[in-house]
């Protein structure tokens, strides 16, 4: 990896946590004051779940040789990989539990985690179909 | 809820309006640029553990080193942070540039998904369920010492500052 495309990769994974920040708090919004806003982080899981699908899909269509290795490190591991996070996920998982909050804790963690290993499997294999 | 018109969470930035529900000032430039900051050195952090631990047989240590790493310095910080009062200031931009920025982009969930799928998709079920199940309840547990400890921190400097406080007036 040349010097530049790991600057221009830190600098898309800025970009990508800018992102986040601003869908997060865009979700917060509108899901404040409302019961479904209290019951799941639902920014934190928009976010993660559509990340994984791009993730899976870029990486499908890099396998298909449709898409140029530098792009998936540029938008894969710079972009999406600033714009998803595991460390907030984990700590609102770990509240929720502290809360005593089971079943939510079980969906932030464990349902999160089917989702979006199923949504990167659906992008890999669409992302393959170009491959044909 | 106190007020619908106030937002649930300070992560939230409201501009105030005459009329109508609160806008979200996403474009506030300090704020977003902050979090960039941040966003920019966790993710050169985790590409540089990417090239400092190659993946061997499709398990990329570097990304679980990052996460879990990550999920302890999350709930150190968080925590720290909470005990020490409000969240606004010096304490905001802290969690903004550290947190939201730095750790965000440190660790990763799209790369952990992506690579559980990508086990599966090479016959690697196995494998693939113990990365991505070690991943969330390794990482859970690291996220709860970061909080214990930061909890522990927190009543040892207070009992210092009690004490001291106890010699300076005997």
């Amino acid at each position: 990896m040349t010097p530049w495309l790991f600057v221009v990769v830190a600098l898309a994974g800025g970009v990508g946590a800018a992102a986040r920040f601003a869908l997060d708090s865009l979700i917060r919004i509108r899901t404040a004051g409302r019961r479904m806003g209290e019951v799941l982080p639902w920014g934190t899981l928009v976010i993660n779940l559509s990340g994984s699908l791009l993730l899976g899909l870029l990486t499908g269509f890099a396998g298909a040789a449709v898409l140029p290795g530098v792009w998936l490190s540029v938008l894969g591991t710079g972009f999406l990989g600033g714009y998803t996070t595991f460390s907030t996920a984990s700590f609102e998982t770990v509240r929720m539990l502290q809360d005593r909050r089971w079943g939510a804790g079980l969906v932030n963690g464990a349902v999160q985690l089917v989702a979006a290993t199923a949504l990167a499997g659906l992008g890999l294999w669409l992302g393959s179909l170009l491959a044909a | 809820m106190a007020d619908p018109q106030l937002p649930s969470d300070p992560d939230t930035e409201v501009v105030d309006a005459p009329t109508g529900p609160p806008t979200p000032a996403l474009v506030r430039p300090a704020t977003l640029a902050i979090v960039f900051a941040g966003g920019t050195l966790g993710t050169a952090g985790r590409e540089a553990l990417t090239l400092l631990i190659p993946p061997t047989g499709g398990v990329p240590w570097a990304v679980l080193t990052a996460n879990l790493a990550g999920a302890f310095a999350l709930g150190l910080l968080l925590e720290a942070l909470a005990r020490r009062g409000a969240d606004h200031g010096r304490r905001r931009m802290l969690r903004l540039l550290l947190g939201t920025g730095f750790l965000g982009g440190f660790t990763t969930y799209s790369a952990l998904a992506t690579d559980t799928a990508a086990l599966f998709g090479t016959g690697g079920a196995g494998l693939g369920v113990a990365y991505a199940l070690g991943t969330v309840l390794v990482g859970a547990l690291a996220t709860l010492a970061g909080i214990v400890l930061a909890s522990a921190m927190h009543r040892t400097t207070r009992t210092r500052l009690s004490s001291a406080a106890e010699r300076g007036r005997a």
